[in-house]
């Protein structure tokens, strides 16, 4: 516990404070949003740099802000887990601010999009690592909050009547969402008097209410996760929104609630997580796969191909809970399981987002994104289309690939704690979103119409954006080893090597 | 100094405001009524978190919920800001206050903002 040595303090201001500066003073500069996005990055990517240097060799740290310790004070902090969302999310906004230089800097025509997308872009960013070092429930909320607000005023950036329609309706499941995590909190604080996550973990479960409030915080995050039946707000909101902003949407956002998920059910109350609830979970999750990806298959748009992808692929996150809570959680293959998910969750992060800023450069080839329209682009932008299959084999679980890793550690320890349906239900996951996925390339590859217009030329720079994306998702499964020892430094209960 | 009793009243009276908030919230279709529930059972969980902070008479209430509770209000309000300009600029486009699939044909009433 360290709470006044320099660097990881710094470190952490500077991962926390960067992005909201940066999100401050692009709102007050107006058109100097690129430049002031790559100083944000500058900043805070050194500031993860020293993170995971320290983390890496001295293990998990907790800060106590102003010194005040928990439960009066608010803690921050950074274990191989928050780090491994924070460094994946710096990648993912990284290149989406590379490639929305174009369709919103300054050489963009006069628009109201242009002014707001850098500060609502920044400010996710502060968001998300605000909820990813925040150790206090109350914080979190703060976070998700913050988060959630940013998302939906991205959703309705453009202001057409369909994605307005698409930001409010996905504002009406957030903010039930966010009242009844609210609820919860305030229950859980009233028993025990708590809301850090360290402190809850020792006092939960002996409480009458703690149930009602664990309750009420799965539903709320689970609305914000979209998962199955509160799915209905996600395929508008993400295929509607601009690419760039389609990105940040499906790859991080629903990342951070079920970041709080985890944190909720392995760290704050492993006691209370009954097997019944953990199945409920876990069904919801295999329900969300099969109607994703099913209505995945139905789609004539590309982007909405995506989105209902990210309902499935969101779905299957949620096998972690049978597998490797409650009775399953001093079980050897309780690791297993875990570490898939966070490998799901973050190999996820980086294919979503880079098919969705694929998505984007071909909307700016061709004008649209029908997938008649699609025909032979592969000619056109060769390499975005090369970005778009290595992404595809992730989200289909393709050895090399990190969503091949995340697969194979889930079935693994699927057949391990003997619940093999979930292993059938991965392979099933992995068959369909190769048959979804398989129509767009499948076009993209074939002649073009002989009248069809000619596309637009799209620079190599910003194609290479997404590709860099799709080759980091797939070096998470070719060098796995390192993240997968790193995600478990500070993970509290059965370490892996003791299992061994 | 207010005896266990009144803030057991109190927590009942943010329980029936949770209540009756979430019924509105489900029944009505227009967004404005809607946000206006939620603001009613954001009241609700205000109250009774309040009201669970008086839990030991000699040491008075805890502050702890109170600051909480003040950081809810703010963002509720700003929660509230942002959906009641969405539906505003919605509402002006659509000339509707329902979203597509809650505007129910013959309801004339419920479909204006």
């Amino acid at each position: 516990m360290t709470s006044s040595a320099l660097p990881p303090a710094l470190a952490l201001a500077l991962i926390l404070t960067a992005p909201l500066f940066g999100a401050l003073a692009a709102m007050v500069t107006g058109r100097r949003g690129p430049a002031i996005a790559l100083a944000t990055v500058i900043a805070t990517v050194a500031g993860i740099l020293t993170l995971l240097v320290i983390i890496a060799g001295d293990g998990a740290f907790t800060l106590a802000i102003g010194g005040w310790e928990a439960p009066l004070g608010i803690q921050l902090r950074a274990d191989g887990l928050a780090a491994g969302f924070i460094a994946t999310t710096a990648l993912v906004m990284g290149a989406i601010l590379a490639i929305a230089g174009k369709p919103f800097g300054s050489g963009a025509q006069e628009r109201r999009s242009a002014y707001t997308f850098w500060p609502l872009a920044l400010l996710l960013w502060g968001a998300l690592n605000a909820i990813f070092l925040s150790g206090d429930l109350f914080n979190l909320y703060v976070g998700l909050e913050l988060l959630t607000l940013v998302a939906v005023a991205l959703v309705g950036i453009e202001g057409k009547r369909e994605t307005l329609a698409a930001a409010l309706r996905y504002m009406m499941f957030a903010l039930m969402g966010s009242l009844l995590y609210l609820l919860g909190a305030a229950l859980l604080y009233a028993a025990h008097g708590t809301l850090d996550i360290a402190l809850l973990a020792t006092r939960v479960g002996n409480a009458p209410g703690d149930i009602v409030a664990a309750a009420a915080i799965t539903a709320g995050l689970a609305a914000k996760t979209a998962l199955f039946p509160f799915h209905a707000w996600l395929p508008p909101a993400h295929s509607g929104a601009p690419a760039p902003a389609s990105a940040m949407l499906s790859g991080l956002v629903p990342k951070a609630s079920f970041y709080i998920l985890l944190r909720f059910w392995f760290e704050a109350a492993p006691d209370i997580a009954g097997t019944s609830v953990l199945m409920l979970l876990g069904g919801l999750g295999a329900f969300a796969m099969i109607y994703g990806s099913l209505l995945a298959l139905h789609q004539d748009r590309l982007k909405l191909i995506i989105a209902y992808s990210t309902v499935a692929q969101l779905g299957y996150l949620f096998f972690v809970f049978p597998l490797a809570g409650g009775e399953s959680a001093a079980q050897p293959w309780a690791a297993g399981a875990w570490s898939g998910a966070v490998f799901h969750a973050l190999s996820h992060a980086m294919a979503k987002a880079s098919m969705f800023l694929c998505a984007g450069l071909i909307i700016e080839a061709i004008g649209h994104d029908r997938l008649p329209g699609m025909k032979g682009i592969v000619r056109a932008l060769p390499m975005t289309v090369f970005a778009f299959a290595l992404a595809a084999i992730t989200l289909m679980g393709l050895p090399p690939s990190g969503g091949f890793t995340a697969k194979y550690l889930m079935m693994t320890a699927s057949f391990a704690a003997g619940q093999p349906f979930w292993a059938l239900m991965l392979i099933l996951a992995g068959l369909l979103a190769a048959a979804y996925l398989y129509r767009p390339l499948a076009l993209a590859f074939a002649l073009p119409d002989e009248d069809a217009p000619a596309p637009k030329a799209v620079s190599r720079a910003r194609q290479a954006a997404p590709l860099v994306l799709a080759l980091a998702a797939i070096l998470l499964g070719i060098l796995s080893a390192g993240p997968f020892a790193f995600i478990q430094i500070g993970r509290p209960g059965a370490a892996v090597e003791g299992l061994e | 100094m207010i005896a266990p009793s009144a803030s057991l009243l109190y927590g009942l009276c943010g329980a029936a405001l949770i209540g009756l908030g979430l019924y509105g919230f489900v029944v009505h279709r227009r967004l404005i009524r809607r946000v206006l529930a939620f603001n009613v059972i954001g009241s609700g969980i205000f109250l009774l978190f309040g009201a669970s902070s008086y839990r030991d008479p000699a040491a008075g209430a805890d502050p702890v919920p109170q600051a909480m509770i003040i950081t809810g209000i703010v963002v509720a309000l700003s929660a509230t800001a942002l959906a009641l300009a969405l539906i505003v600029a919605y509402a002006r486009l659509a000339q509707s206050g329902a979203l597509p699939e809650d505007a129910a044909p013959g309801a004339d009433d419920e479909d204006r903002p």
